[in-house]
């Protein structure tokens, strides 16, 4: 087994790094993969809540790091899915407990575990953002369409690509159809020609996805939801299917120009 | 309501949409200004480049331009271009017909 590490980031916070990341592991779990999700917004801890497992925490990532645990000892079993795992991130310390190759070494631990390993972003872009893109063999920006996102998002762009990584994929959340059309909103089309990267995902807005937090059960769990089929679309395109995007317009219009972009990337 | 933008940056396609959604609503909608507005700015972040660097850079070219050939420093256009993640900076100087030509 070696696992691919792929860390979500997006320089605003509120954007879905954490939902993304909860989601997506979810969803690769459910396709038979194994995986590891890592909380990196130390302090901050909320992964474990997302994903439902807050109870069943004893260790976290600073005590891999600093040697009171085993790594194994840290990784929390999904209560729904016995091939997914969280490494939770400390709550009482701060981003400074962790150095990038404190995180390059734990998640090359990691590789020889499982199939993925997911890892959770803090906003900004300072310690903790370094720390969690540090051990990525792929990066996932996530942004919202709206400005201020946008902007962060092409910020955090421009530092991964003076990092020399691969170059990331991008994914757009909580889209709305209704005020894209009246014009009141940046399209995928549009936020996609500003950042010119390749895209991975489009989510619509959902509040089924608010719902799922407030339950700790991912949203990819609900076989209904907009948005969940959309996070099992990006899984399968990280698995490297070809996957079309969801009409979510029901006009074809937009959703066509959008997907021969895609192709293009 | 006056286009701003410059064909330069790509601006003219969505320009030309907003100018039509400008005549019938009467106002820009959001959504256009915000694609507009984060051209320029995503175009400022990427480079350092502000309007007054580019206007100085302007006038020091027009200055050596004019030292070897002659021109209209009124004409010469200098922008910044983006072509996916690339900014290119793109200069356009029409020179005078030699009929034109000031004696010495
Ligand atoms: N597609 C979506 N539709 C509706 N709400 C969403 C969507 N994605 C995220 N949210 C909500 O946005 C908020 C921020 O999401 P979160 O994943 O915590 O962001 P981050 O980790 O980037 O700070 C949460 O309340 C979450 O439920
Ligand atoms: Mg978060």
């Amino acid at each position: 087994m070696s696992a691919k590490i792929v860390t979500i980031t997006s320089g605003k916070g509120g954007v879905g790094k954490t939902t993304a990341v909860a989601n997506i592991a979810v969803a690769l779990a459910t396709n038979g993969a194994k995986v590891c999700c890592i909380d990196g917004d130390i302090g901050l801890r909320n992964l474990d809540v997302i994903m439902g497992l807050e109870n069943r925490i004893v260790y976290d990532i600073v005590d891999v790091i600093e040697g009171r645990c085993r790594l194994r000892q840290a990784m929390i079993r999904d209560k729904r899915l016995p091939e997914l795992f969280l490494i939770p991130a400390a709550q009482t310390r701060d981003k400074t407990a962790v150095s990038p190759s404190d995180m390059v070494r734990l998640a090359d631990e990691l590789r020889g575990e499982v199939d993925w390993v997911l890892i959770d972003s803090p906003a900004g872009i300072e310690r903790g953002f370094r720390n969690t893109i540090a051990p990525a063999d792929d990066i996932l920006i996530i942004t919202n369409p709206e400005v201020s996102a946008v902007r962060d998002a092409d910020r955090v762009i421009g530092l991964i690509e003076a990092e020399e990584k691969n170059k990331p994929s991008l994914i757009i959340n909580r889209i709305n159809p209704v005020m894209i059309k009246a014009h009141d909103m940046l399209s995928a089309e549009d936020v996609l020609d500003l950042l010119a990267i390749p895209l991975i995902g489009i989510v619509p807005e959902d509040e089924n996805v608010i719902v799922s937090a407030n339950r700790g059960s991912p949203i990819v769990l609900n076989s209904k939801s907009i948005a969940g089929m959309a996070f099992r679309n990006i899984a399968q395109r990280l698995e490297g299917q070809e996957v079309p995007y969801l009409d979510l317009d029901n006009h074809g219009g937009l959703w066509n120009r959008i997907q021969r972009i895609a192709g293009k990337n | 309501m006056a286009a701003c933008g410059t064909e330069s940056n790509g601006l003219l396609e969505r320009t030309r949409m907003g100018n039509l959604i400008d005549r019938v609503s009467g106002r820009k909608r959001s959504a256009i200004s915000a694609k507009e507005r984060l051209q320029l700015v995503l175009i400022h972040d990427r480079t350092d480049l502000t309007q007054t660097a580019l206007e100085e850079l302007k006038d020091d070219l027009i200055a050596v331009i004019a030292r070897h050939v002659d021109i209209d420093p009124d004409a010469v256009r200098i922008n910044v271009e983006r072509n996916g993640r690339e900014q290119r900076l793109v200069a356009d100087i029409p020179l005078k017909g030699v009929t034109h030509h000031r004696g010495g």
